[in-house]
């Protein structure tokens, strides 16, 4: 598709005169230095006057000089059509590739490019390659880069943003030296001043000049004599006074082909128009599409039906498609940034494809598990002995991400810190627009692995990064989970730039967990870590009375005192002493009382029981607390021994 | 009556020319076969009186060759004008692509006109055809004629064009305004393609 540079067309064959010095200069020093002197060079002159010439002399120039260089001339209509033949093989892509390693582009007639904007567009993104990777472009036209009609505001600038040069007409003396040049070329004598009568007609461009040489070297050679001054006059001159004669004949004879073919003129332009017209709008489509990305095959099959059966129907259908896609880019796009890369969805071909990725991508937007309703903030137990933490929690609910992020509660097991995870994880939740992440580390864990066995990671980060809290329970459990571990620090760093609340709850300070990386580590305790204390006699009793409320107990202050006063660690243990005494209570049939509690608590105790791993006992439902919670049963043999089974 | 064939890439124009007798509708025919190369043309078939009235119709195929790949041609047909060979008008019309109203500008001529104006509509309403979906142009012919005769273009265009189509003043005799018509026929027919109404 590219044309080869003609052999004839050097810089030694070029004759320098004043007019064409400056371009011949700027063409040796870009054939010298290609790419690195004046890019792009950009010849400009009326036609015939040596454009193509300098633009292959370049190229003979530049190849001399380093023969590995990849060196393409070709007219701006030859690199349009490749580029439509590439684009109907579906090679757009190789097309630009190949272009792109181009080490010197030499385009001819860039004036073509007037309205067509798709090719600029091309040209554009080319010329920016090349430059950006040094390769030299010389480019020629027969108007200077302002001048071409309809021409991109930035193609003008990158084009002026080189070297522009014109070529004038060439005067006499360039004359002269052009014709004797061309007559020895030839191997032509002429008697003197032959060549000087020619130079002093004053042809428009070098072309005619070269027509007229050839005319009176033709006249020459049939003749015996040497053509002479006044000879060439005569011949040249009587033929441009006799041409008129000949293209203008008699008015009857004349205008009966000019009529016809005028008429097959305008018919063939009309049938033009409306014939393929409905190829041209697919052409175009198409090219837009491309252009934008999108896979064009089916509009591409349009091109081979021999009807244009419903072309505009198909076009208008293919741009619904592409508008769908869109759509659907979109919508992942805000869900999952790397999803909506998918190819799928730059192929309407493929729209259920597309729908489904994207339904995909929308089911991984469920919102990730929530903070349990069985939790209310209100129903909290506030004591001395949690004063600090439950503070801390107000604050992280007035200014959440803002006051201490993250915050971490450390505590013993069964002391509420699951609740008081949960509760502000409500009251965060409350919040306008708020997505609460809460769930235990385990959860986390498991869902990593699910999504890294579903090939979903992608979207399962999509989906906590759109969390406007997380909030994880039990954060030893993260133990010798690298990966997890990994994600979690990612996930830290995002909720910490964007100033959003990160909550975790420890059995112990995070710089005693084992396991755990050093840089997780000094995340957790670049907040607020806060320590939940063993209840004090008002928090256990206010835990108690509220326990025995829940399980119908008449009030009674002995029990309460007595209850209140034995040495417990935490106030689950509370709430399992108090169900022992009422279960016993219930077994025996008779009234709960401060006797009744001191027979069961401080009589045998039951065989110890351990449990494998050790949690805060409480697995939260992101669905609802209150039936999770209706299926636990808790059996404490001994304050000092808990024992946490779940029964499902 | 198809119009273009996309699967053997053929263009076949079929246009008449319509008006009253006398009217100079042979003459256009004759003078555009006056004009088309040798190579182009097929033989004009005229079948016409001792007085050179046309009896029949004339029939000139033109070669328009190779556009955009189709082959295309046209048939250019004229209707006897008198009154009383309306079943050969109305044959002559069946499947026209496009119909030139050749007028006679001559004052005198008027009700003629309009009454072959009459005529051809009617006739096309037999086809089926509604004369305003039909391409269609009208040229005022005998524009040569000594002005006292003969009604300007403007006048004729308020007496006979009240479809407001594309109107063209001819002196058929010595071909001014002939393949004006023509075209301008030409590219309404071809415009209908553009629609894509009969394929």
């Amino acid at each position: 598709m590219t044309s080869t540079l003609n052999p004839r067309f050097t810089f030694d064959t070029f004759v320098v005169g004043a007019a064409n010095r400056l371009a011949v200069t700027a063409g040796r020093t870009v054939a010298e230095n290609p790419g690195s002197a004046y890019n792009p060079l950009f010849i400009y002159s009326g036609s015939g006057l040596g454009k193509t010439h300098v633009l292959m002399a370049i190229g003979h120039a530049a190849k001399a000089l380093a023969p590995q260089l990849n060196i393409e001339y070709l007219t701006l209509d030859e690199y349009v059509e490749a580029f439509h033949a590439a684009i109907a093989a579906g090679q757009g892509d190789a097309f630009r590739r190949r272009f792109q390693n181009v080490d010197a582009l030499l385009v001819d007639d860039v004036q073509f490019l007037t309205n067509r904007k798709e090719m600029q567009a091309e040209l554009l993104r080319l010329t920016e390659a090349l430059q950006q990777a040094g390769h030299q472009i010389v480019l020629a036209s027969d108007r200077p880069p302002a001048e071409i009609a309809d021409l991109d505001e930035r193609l003008i600038s990158r084009f002026s943003g080189g070297l522009v040069v014109d070529i004038g007409i060439p005067d006499y003396e360039t004359r002269v030296a052009i014709l004797r040049r061309k007559s020895e070329e030839r191997g032509s004598t002429f008697q003197p001043g032959v060549l000087e009568t020619v130079a002093k007609l004053e042809f428009p461009n070098v072309r005619e000049l070269m027509g007229a040489l050839n005319r009176i070297v033709a006249y020459q050679a049939v003749n015996d004599t040497p053509i002479n001054a006044e000879a060439a006059r005569q011949l040249l001159g009587t033929t441009t006074v006799a041409s008129p004669t000949v293209v203008s004949p008699s008015v009857s004879s004349s205008t009966a082909p000019d009529e016809f073919s005028q008429f097959l003129t305008d018919v063939t332009v009309t049938v033009g128009k409306a014939v393929e017209a409905w190829r041209a709008r697919v052409a175009e489509a198409m090219l837009r599409w491309e252009g934008e990305g999108y896979r064009t095959g089916r509009l591409e099959k349009l091109l081979d039906q021999e009807t244009p059966a419903a072309v505009d129907e198909a076009i208008a259908a293919y741009v619904l498609d592409v508008d769908r896609l869109k759509a659907l880019e979109a919508e992942v796009a805000a869900l999952d940034p790397q999803a909506a890369g998918e190819k799928v969805f730059h192929d309407p071909d493929r729209m259920e494809e597309a729908e489904s990725a994207a339904a995909k991508v929308r089911d991984g937007a469920a919102p990730p598990p929530g903070p349990s309703a069985a939790f209310p903030f209100d129903s909290y137990i506030a004591g001395p002995s949690n004063e600090v933490v439950l503070s801390a929690a107000r604050d992280v609910i007035a200014k959440p991400g803002k006051k201490y992020n993250p915050l971490v509660i450390v505590g013993k097991s069964g002391l509420g810190k699951t609740h008081l995870l949960n509760a502000i994880g409500l009251e965060l939740a409350k919040k306008k627009g708020a997505i609460v992440a809460c769930l235990s580390t385990q959860a986390f864990v498991d869902e990593l692995i699910a999504a890294i066995d579903g090939n979903r990671v992608d979207w399962w980060r999509a989906r906590y990064r759109r969390a406007t809290a997380l909030l994880l329970d039990d954060i030893q459990l993260l133990a010798g989970k690298e990966r997890t571990q990994e994600e979690l620090f990612n996930l830290f760093n995002q909720f910490l730039d964007a100033d959003r609340q990160l909550i975790f709850t420890a059995p112990a300070h995070p710089n005693t967990l084992e396991g755990l990386e050093e840089r997780i580590i000094s995340r957790l305790e670049g907040g607020l870590v806060a320590e939940v204390s063993e209840p004090d006699k008002e928090l256990r009793r206010n835990a108690l009375e509220r326990s025995l409320k829940s399980q119908h107990v008449p009030m009674d202050v002995a029990l309460l005192d007595y209850l209140a006063d034995r040495p417990t660690d935490s106030v689950r243990s509370l709430t399992g002493i108090v169900q022992r005494v009422v279960e016993a209570a219930a077994a025996q049939d008779a009234p709960v009382n401060a006797g009744l509690a001191r027979d069961v608590l401080e009589g045998s105790p039951s065989a110890r029981r351990t449990t494998g791993l050790r949690t805060s006992g409480i697995v939260v439902s992101s669905a609802g607390g209150v039936r999770s919670r209706e299926k636990m049963v808790w059996d404490w043999p001994a304050s000092s021994d808990r024992v946490i089974e779940e029964l499902r | 009556m198809s119009l273009v064939n996309f699967t053997s890439r053929e263009i076949t124009c079929k246009i008449v020319y319509y008006g009253p007798g006398r009217s100079g509708k042979t003459t256009n025919l004759h003078y555009v076969y006056g004009r088309v190369p040798e190579t182009r043309r097929g033989r004009m078939v005229s079948l016409a009186t001792q007085t050179d009235r046309t009896l029949f119709f004339d029939f000139l195929p033109i070669d328009l060759g190779q556009i955009s790949g189709f082959s295309t041609r046209f048939q250019l047909y004229t209707v006897p004008g008198q009154v009383y060979y309306n079943a050969t008008r109305r044959l002559v019309l069946q499947g026209a692509d496009g119909v030139v109203f050749v007028g006679d500008s001559q004052a005198r001529q008027l009700d003629e006109n309009l009454e072959s104006l009459q005529n051809l509509q009617s006739n096309l309403l037999e086809h089926g055809v509604d004369v305003r979906t039909m391409p269609f142009v009208m040229q005022y012919n005998k524009q040569d004629l000594p002005p006292e005769l003969i009604l300007t273009p403007p006048e004729l265009d308020d007496a006979l064009n009240f479809r407001a189509v594309p109107s063209f003043a001819a002196d058929a005799l010595h071909g001014t305004g002939v393949f004006e018509t023509l075209k301008g026929i030409s590219e309404l027919v071809l415009k209908r393609l553009a629609t894509g109404s009969p394929a």
